[in-house]
């Protein structure tokens, strides 16, 4: 009973982190029809932003709360830096363009990025351990977690839930959805397109910015960081169908129990059963979950 | 009469609630030069891309020189012969005009094509020949994506002429022409295909003057049926026709 | 009027057929002038040469498969599966010369590649971008959860031989040189032949209007499935040839990263000339030398721009620079 009380926990830890890490991406994809490499590269940003401005706030003698504040505005920091040159300064140069080649363009930001991010912050690992003791810690009985990490639940809800709302119940959203659905027509109503795709980025960049910087207190953070997280937020958002919030939910919690699963029951598994979860989906259902687009299968 | 090269039976097909064919029966003997007429959406589309394999008909049989081709891939239809044209030319844009002949002609070849070479001299020569049929030898070397739009349309057809066709469809050959150009872009198609007289060819066409100049048989369609199929000039003095195709007779 | 359409046919094929000749003559000229050159330059230099022909190779099976219209990030799976082959056919089977090593691992990469051709010839765009990836992720963590192969560490190999000999030391290296370029430039030569072939052209063919080619009679899901092992061949002859240079076989090869880069050479040579892939992937490994002596922060940057720059201005590669219609 406590090995699958424990499976389900770090499942469910390790699925909302990735929900965290993926939702910005599928955003992205749903509202620019991009598959964004570098989305990791924004989420390294965020991780290495929020380990200056906590360090910051530190110096200050700001109380430890204050870190929560500082990891939030370094992620709106970097989406407020980023976002606009990155999509009005290259990506828009490359709509409409084959989607392989915008992956592509997103490849050479990604390590474009990847240098830039160790010529600002070098290359040695920052450590923003202030935070994560703020929660403490929780027991289940004889298990005992950090507090922290449930923290990060909730953020995954609070960001699902708002996202989700933004998109359907305001009127911003609902302009969005039409463009979504349907560029030409939604620009012949009188939306103004790229303004929406130049918001749609910079809300990717934000969450995957505010992912990066809530994650720093549990890791190191240090070059490669983004390497790996591509791969795993691809996975996600694949299994989910790409453009899906709820998909990127069902994709997060699907991928964070069959890790935990495999590293408890099959550690063998661990590295690859990501993978060939993500494999099987494109082979029986291309489009993913949750249906968005339509894959191209001849 | 010699044996039916396509024999359609019984055919009928509907989207939903809208028929696109309803009890068509065609037969379709060697050389004869058939004009498909009938407004948009009256059918004669469906009918050809029943013939081709893109739709499959609800009811009927489909039968192409006494073999049944009603459920066949559009893939095994076209090696069995039947070869169509597009109304927007289907070519290979980045390629040559020779180029997109030599692709018909290695496609037409089937596989075992690895160590051939492309502009193998027997296909180069054949592709010649068939550029000299339609007048399009001066753009041999010329990029497809770069040509007019009547260039590019003779070009589809011959394409589709490669493979010796059992049955050759052309859909709306000089539409998206210039008017003062739909003459001679028809006679230099059909004096192209005079070389094969024994190949029966459908075209759906919509300027009278065309079909009363260049079909030996005309099949008028409306709203999912067939409504006239004869000589053109009996054809198109019918009251049918003249309401419902050509229009000199005000609907009611 | 027969004899004169004849004897020009016979002309023209003559001229045509002096292609393969062509090539062929263009293909051992390189080779010499680099077997010569290898003799008067720098050992690191040779090295470098040796390294970027391999790769060279794996990413000309990834032109292979751009010619059709797909992209696949999923190449460092056949890298990997070519390179451990090799690896474990010396260190196991006690197989130890470089040429049947470098075959074994060609042959190893397709048979992998074999049951996925079909599953993934149905596939076109992003989707057959990321299934390729998922396929090479899946290999990455096979292999290092996989005691017996080194796990994450790998494993090294010994130095192979060649006709017999041991290839120890300088020399040793100065002669895998010679079989590394050599290979590749019999490989390249046989990918100049297939791209100038009917299913080359019909492959180009299918890139552009895919409807068409159906229509005219030919599958192009047989086209990108033979695509694809011609792919996973190159891919593990090249994997198989670095491995054996390098001495060392990782899992590492198989990530993501890694088939990125194999991209990256790709793009940048365009799908026009093979030996604008060789010049391609020489061309990364030099900046990617300079850069981490002098400039250690900055070659990934270089790389991404220079990319963008093909992209923007030279879409169709640096082999656009010198081909015309010449495919």
């Amino acid at each position: 009973m406590d090995g699958l009380l424990t499976l389900l926990i770090d499942g469910l830890n390790y699925a909302s982190w990735l929900f965290i890490v993926s939702l910005g991406l599928t955003l992205v994809f749903g509202v620019l029809k991009i598959l964004n490499i570098a989305h990791g590269s924004f989420y390294a940003l965020g991780a290495y932003a929020a380990a200056s401005f906590v360090g910051w706030a530190a110096g200050m003698q700001w109380s430890p709360w204050m870190s929560l504040a500082a990891m939030l505005l370094a992620a709106v920091a970097v989406a407020a830096v980023v976002a606009p040159i990155t999509e009005r300064g290259l990506l828009r140069f490359f709509y409409g363009r084959d989607e392989v080649l915008l992956v592509l363009v997103t490849y050479a930001l990604f390590l474009v990025m990847e240098d830039v991010t160790k010529l600002i912050w070098g290359a040695n690992p920052y450590f923003v351990t202030e935070p994560y003791g703020l929660f403490g810690n929780v027991d289940f009985g004889v298990l005992s977690y950090v507090g922290y990490d449930f923290a990060l639940w909730g953020l995954a809800v609070a960001a699902g839930l708002a996202a989700w709302w933004a998109l359907n119940r305001t009127r911003q959203g609902k302009i969005v959805l039409a463009v979504i659905h349907s560029p030409e027509v939604a620009s012949s109503m009188g939306v103004r397109v790229s303004r929406v795709y130049t918001i749609a980025f910079g809300a990717g960049v934000f969450l995957a910015a505010l992912a990066g910087a809530f994650t720093a207190p549990m890791i190191s953070v240090q070059p490669g960081l983004s390497v790996s997280v591509v791969v795993l937020s691809f996975a996600v958002v694949i299994i989910g169908g790409l453009g899906s919030i709820e998909g990127a939910a069902i994709g997060a919690l699907l991928v964070g129990l069959a890790r935990s699963a495999a590293v408890h029951l099959a550690p063998a598994a661990e590295l690859f059963v990501i993978y060939a979860v993500m494999a099987g989906v494109l082979v029986f259902r291309p489009e993913g979950l949750f249906q968005r687009i339509q894959a191209r299968k001849i | 009469m010699q044996e039916a090269i396509l024999e359609a039976r019984g055919i009928a097909k509907r989207f939903g609630a809208v028929v696109a064919a309803s009890d068509i029966n065609v037969k379709i003997g060697p050389g004869e030069r058939v004009g498909l007429i009938g407004s948009n959406g009256a059918g004669k589309t469906t009918f050809v891309n029943m013939i081709t394999g893109y739709l499959k008909p609800d009811e009927g049989q489909i039968k192409l020189a006494g073999t049944d081709i009603t459920r066949l891939a559009p893939r095994a239809i076209n090696m069995l012969g039947v070869k169509r044209s597009f109304q927007i030319p289907q070519l290979f844009g980045d390629l040559s005009v020779l180029e997109n002949m030599l692709v018909a002609l290695a496609c037409r070849d089937g596989q075992g094509n690895f160590l051939r070479s492309a502009r193998d001299p027997l296909r180069v020569e054949h592709a010649d020949g068939l550029l000299r049929r339609f007048r399009l030898q001066e753009h041999r070397r010329r990029r497809v994506s770069e040509l007019p739009g009547g260039v590019r349309k003779l070009l589809d057809i011959a394409m589709a002429l490669t493979a010796r066709p059992k049955l050759l469809l052309l859909d709306e050959p000089t539409s998206a022409v210039a008017a003062d150009e739909k003459f001679q872009m028809m006679d230099t198609i059909m004096s192209a295909l005079a070389e094969d007289p024994e190949t029966p060819v459908l075209f759906v066409e919509h300027d009278m003057d065309i079909i009363g100049r260049h079909a030996t048989r005309v099949i008028a369609f409306y709203s999912g049926r067939i409504i006239a199929d004869d000589a053109p000039a009996a054809v198109l003095a019918q009251d049918d026709v003249r309401r419902y195709v050509t229009g000199e007779i005000s609907g009611e | 009027m027969n004899t004169i359409i004849h004897s020009t046919a016979l002309a023209r094929g003559l001229q045509g057929s002096s292609r393969p000749l062509r090539t062929l003559a263009a293909a051992a000229a390189t080779f010499t002038v680099l077997a010569v050159a290898g003799l008067c330059v720098p050992a690191w230099l040779t090295y470098l040469v040796t390294i970027a022909a391999g790769n060279a190779l794996v990413s000309l099976g990834i032109v292979a498969l751009m010619r059709g219209g797909v992209v696949s990030f999923g190449q460092g799976m056949f890298f990997a599966a070519g390179g451990y082959g090799a690896a474990l056919l010396f260190n196991q089977a006690g197989w130890t010369d470089a040429l049947a090593l470098a075959a074994a691992g060609g042959v190893l990469a397709v048979a992998l590649a074999l049951p996925f051709a079909p599953l993934l010839a149905r596939y076109r765009g992003i989707f057959f971008a990321t299934l390729t990836l998922a396929l090479s992720m899946v290999a990455y963590g096979v292999l290092m959860k996989w005691p017996e192969l080194g796990g994450s560490d790998g494993f090294t190999v010994g130095r192979p031989t060649l006709l017999g000999q041991r290839l120890d030391g300088p020399e040793g290296a100065y002669r895998l040189f010679l079989l590394t370029v050599a290979l590749a430039a019999a490989i390249g030569f046989l990918a100049r032949i297939y791209f100038a072939s009917s299913t080359g052209l019909v492959t180009l063919a299918a890139r552009d209007n895919e409807l068409r080619v159906e229509y005219l009679g030919a599958s192009v899901r047989r086209l990108i499935g033979a695509n694809f092992l011609i792919a996973a061949f190159f891919g593990g002859v090249g994997g198989a040839l670095v491995v054996l240079s390098l001495g060392h076989v990782e899992p590492a090869f198989s990530y993501w990263t890694v088939s990125g880069e194999f991209v990256f050479i790709a793009v940048l040579a365009g799908y026009r000339s093979v030996p604008a892939v060789f010049i391609a992937s020489f061309l990364l490994e030099i900046v990617r030398s300079f850069s981490s002596a002098y400039f250690p922060n900055t070659w990934q940057l270089a790389l991404g721009l220079f990319l963008l720059l093909v992209i923007r201005f030279l879409p169709q590669g640096i082999g656009s620079l010198w081909t015309r219609e010449a495919r």
